[in-house]
């Protein structure tokens, strides 16, 4: 995507480059829509099969929700007490945080990056760090 | 007009190896656990040794009344196998097999491209455990929620690793910049990565949001017939994936002697190598609780994770 913004910005000789570029993008992700379409069509052909196969007989009993094969009691959608809620916020925050290592990782190395890079890394990796060391000592880590 | 058929013939083949191959490791799975426990396993249908067993039941399944239960939300409930089974088809067309192009389609940001789609398998679990109106399914699906919390992370730092070691996302890319002294180097993200995928395919010994024992299968418990083995085929594919993208990322995929033409093969083997641990793993531990695999993956896998990070950012920064 970026790709295509610089090829605007650049243009000439680069920008053909760049427009192959953005072709090569657009057919490999055509390619994986067909994929989905194909497995779409698999499935719709597995269940028209299914349909024509298998006996339609339901009864009263065989419609019941199956709770140990007694009659169920109450509401099937029962009250829980949700407890990793805590882990849900902090899988947020980690994981928005570890998408910005993707970009970074390609380029970290290259020519002109280097040592410097490296180092705000680290002080974003202790930020996580850190955070989670927080969590640890909350005692949030831990159910009982 | 050959692109196009070119096309065509690269989405059949990766829609043949996806139905076959999860077969073959249901299989294996088997006749391995069954020799484990000293036991024979299936022994009768198809004659030699019960290889035809897995057809057998697939043709069971799709003789069976298809029951929606009545307090169920039917469309939801209906569709979740779908949901859950797609995803790992589409990750498999972008899994390198082999070296010069040997692949379902090369994809710029492919790691990032399976990471996303296998998380997406999930969300059928989800979608059934709480479209079945049934507590063990609620339960089951609560605890499905619970487990993406706690293995999504520590994938993605380690997959993140992967990166970092070969300086591109697309996974041939990785693959062609692998060298042999990557696997001591990125054992740990490795191990990591194996062990999330494991929680994310709620595999033993992490599968308590199915656990048959103490909530019926969980998601699954009111799913008869079809949508029943599509789940279960979401399972072996997504075994498949994992130990593929384990291969792939960590093991350096098609590399090894005469890799220029049975790269194909080396990567194949590893992958059964790593599909027959899975089974492994299944027989000999013993279920874990929610709260230990959270303990598990917040205070063991993450810093691990982080840790390789570090060390790759490194080695990397110093060799380079």
């Amino acid at each position: 995507m970026a790709t295509v913004a610089s090829a605007d910005a650049v243009g000439g000789v680069r920008g053909t480059t760049d427009v192959h570029l953005a072709a090569g993008y657009f057919h490999a992700y055509t390619v994986v829509g067909l994929v989905a379409v194909v497995g779409v069509l698999f499935v719709a052909v597995a269940f028209a099969a299914g349909h024509l196969l298998r006996p339609v007989v339901p009864t009263r009993e065989k419609m019941l929700t199956y709770e140990c094969g007694v009659d169920p009691v109450g509401e099937g959608w029962a009250q829980t007490q949700i407890r990793y809620y805590v882990y849900s916020f902090l899988y947020v925050i980690f994981a928005v945080d570890a998408i910005y290592l993707f970009p970074w990782a390609t380029v970290f190395a290259a020519p002109g990056f280097g040592g410097t890079t490296l180092v705000e890394m680290f002080i974003f990796i202790g930020f996580l760090a850190v955070g989670l060391l927080y969590a640890w000592k909350k005692g949030v880590l831990e159910w009982t | 007009m050959n692109g196009t058929l070119d096309v065509i013939l690269r989405l059949v083949a990766v829609l043949v190896v996806f139905l076959v191959l999860p077969l073959v490791v249901g299989q294996t799975e088997h006749k391995v656990m069954a020799h484990m426990q000293g036991r024979l396993g299936p022994m009768y249908a198809g004659g030699f040794h019960g290889w035809a067993q897995l057809v057998a039941d697939g043709v069971k399944f799709a003789q069976k009344e298809d029951v929606v239960p009545e307090g169920a939300d039917r469309r939801i409930f209906q569709l979740a196998p779908v949901v859950s089974l797609l995803p790992y088809l589409l990750v498999m067309i972008a899994i390198p097999v082999g070296p010069h192009g040997f692949v379902g389609q090369s994809i710029d940001a492919g790691l990032f491209f399976v990471l996303a789609v296998m998380g997406v398998g999930v969300l059928g679990s989800l979608m059934a455990g709480w479209a079945s109106a049934n507590k063990f399914s609620l339960l089951g699906g609560l605890r499905t929620a619970a487990q993406l919390m706690a293995y999504e992370l520590p994938m993605l730092l380690a997959g993140a690793s992967v990166a970092m070691a070969a300086g591109t996302l697309s996974l041939p890319g990785i693959v062609q910049a692998f060298h042999w002294w990557w696997i001591p180097w990125q054992i740990v993200g490795g191990v990591v990565f194996f062990t999330a995928g494991l929680a994310e395919l709620q595999r033993p010994p992490f599968d308590m949001p199915v656990a048959d024992s103490e909530i019926i299968f969980g998601a699954y418990t009111e799913y008869t017939g079809l949508r029943f083995a599509m789940f279960l085929l979401a399972e072996f594919a997504g075994i498949v994936v994992l130990c593929a993208l384990t291969s792939v990322l960590f093991l350096g995929g098609w590399h090894g002697p005469w890799s220029g033409s049975l790269g194909w093969l080396w990567t194949l083997v590893k992958t059964g190598l790593l599909a027959f641990v899975v089974i492994w793993l299944r027989v000999t531990y013993p279920r874990l609780r929610e709260d230990q695999l959270q303990k598990l993956a917040w205070t063991v896998l993450i810093p691990l994770a982080l840790a390789q990070i570090a060390l790759t950012g490194i080695v990397k920064v110093v060799t380079s």
